[in-house]
């Protein structure tokens, strides 16, 4: 039998990606907890001598990916183009630098990426992996973040791609 | 001849993942090339500024049911769930608010606690030792700075050992939370990368198996090699993920350098 793998020393890690991905303490700790769940239950699915760290942040994405989907109506695609709907208000742009409001107004996918690579600091492919998408996706995805991000960040009105009635 | 620089290649800039070849071709072309030099300015100041948001996170407080989740199957019966927090508290991990147990409760501290020196200096090795752009709070450049800092806040007079001759530059610190109070962490790197950490902290008052542990041990935490000590009053623990004979070579200089040395008091 091998040893069982600590858990303990990726909670920090673990912990800041979800509070920048959700925005919220609470939300992001049980985000965590979901995960550790998951990870134990399916321990025997990790290949000892992999990325432990990326493994445990797949598993996390994958539960992130399903509470967008529950609360989102069925027939809203979580495709690349779709955009956070906003109301003509909140479409002006952030005058303060506040990267927390610019944060959650990234479409998920995009923040997702811009996180593991900009926060977390993994390479592109092992974004990709995490992800499960190719690792041009992840280029794209980035790309149109940061231009995103820039915008806003910088007081310029964001162009919206499709406004959700 | 510089290659056509593509858009992959800024991002890649950006974030440091170029070979330094391609990165030197790609200065080049930032240099002639202003509005893209100032995109990929814009993207490092993001990065920065996500870091600046959320590393505080790393050192905050584990909540105790999420170090409960990822030690154990989750508990889904009352008799399991308090089977579970008996086995836990005896586990040693915690011996704080034994009776209390609620989903709520803060581990206090977080990298400090209860646990023995050798594994909190494991796991805050493990958690800062893999950051590539933030590794430390305060660089090496600001050495004096750092190790003042570090030693009012700790509450000794801390002391960065000399690893020049084994190769180990000092990276830089950082202040940790911890139950006896405060916990300096230094860094230092070697030329290939590798990383050894020094973790100080006040012996845990109370904690007589801790404090009783004067000698130099040797311990392996979840592949992390530590190497610790107790000297008036301070717990001392180098940790790194290197071959045991080179950690070991680093520690004993480490040891030799610091106790018995620490100004008066």
């Amino acid at each position: 039998m091998r040893a069982r793998p600590d858990l303990i020393e990726h909670l920090p890690r673990l912990r800041r990606y979800a509070r920048a991905l959700t925005g919220d303490v609470t939300r992001a700790d049980d985000l965590v907890q979901d995960t550790l769940e998951r990870a134990l239950a399916k321990l025997d699915l990790w290949q000892a001598g992999t990325d432990l760290r990326a493994w445990l942040f797949t598993l996390m994405h994958n539960l992130f990916l399903n509470q967008i989907r529950s609360r989102r109506p069925p027939d809203s695609a979580l495709d690349e183009a779709l955009e956070i709907p906003v109301s003509g208000g909140q479409m002006e742009a952030l005058g303060a630098r506040d990267i927390h409001a610019a944060l959650a107004r990234l479409p998920e996918q995009q923040r997702e990426v811009m996180l593991l690579v900009g926060l977390e600091q993994f390479g592109y492919e092992e974004a990709a992996q995490v992800l499960g998408v190719p690792v041009g996706t992840v280029m794209s995805r980035l790309s149109r973040a940061r231009e995103r991000m820039r915008q806003m960040l910088a007081g310029e009105p964001v162009v919206q791609l499709k406004v959700v009635k | 001849m510089t290659d056509k620089v593509s858009e992959d290649d800024l991002h890649a800039f950006a974030d440091g993942a170029l070979s330094d070849a391609r990165r030197l071709e790609v200065e080049a072309w930032l240099a002639a090339h202003p509005a893209d030099a100032g995109r990929v300015q814009e993207w490092m100041g993001q990065n920065q500024s996500l870091h600046a948001a959320f590393d505080s996170v790393l050192n905050e407080p584990l909540p105790i049911h999420l170090v409960r989740a990822a030690r154990r199957q989750p508990a889904r019966t009352p008799y399991k769930a308090i089977a579970a927090a008996l086995a836990f508290v005896a586990s040693g991990l915690i011996g704080y608010g034994i009776g209390t147990v609620s989903d709520r409760q803060v581990v206090n501290p977080p990298l400090a606690s209860a646990l023995p020196l050798a594994r909190d200096a494991a796991i805050a090795h493990a958690v800062f030792s893999p950051e590539v752009r933030h590794p430390v709070e305060v660089e090496a450049a600001h050495a004096e700075h750092l190790v003042n800092w570090l030693s009012k806040r700790v509450g000794t007079e801390l002391k960065t050992p000399d690893f020049a001759a084994l190769g180990f530059e000092l990276l830089g610190g950082r202040l940790l939370t911890g139950e006896s109070g405060p916990v300096a962490q230094f860094m230092y790197q070697d030329g290939a990368g590798r990383r050894v950490t020094l973790y100080v902290r006040r012996a845990v008052a109370g904690k007589a198996a801790e404090n009783q542990e004067t000698t130099f041990r040797h311990v392996t935490e979840n592949g992390v090699q530590v190497f610790y000590w107790i000297d008036r009053d301070f717990g001392y623990a180098l940790s790194g993920q290197i071959a045991p004979a080179d950690i070991r070579k680093l520690a004993d200089a480490a040891y030799g350098q610091l106790v018995g040395q620490a100004g008066g008091g």
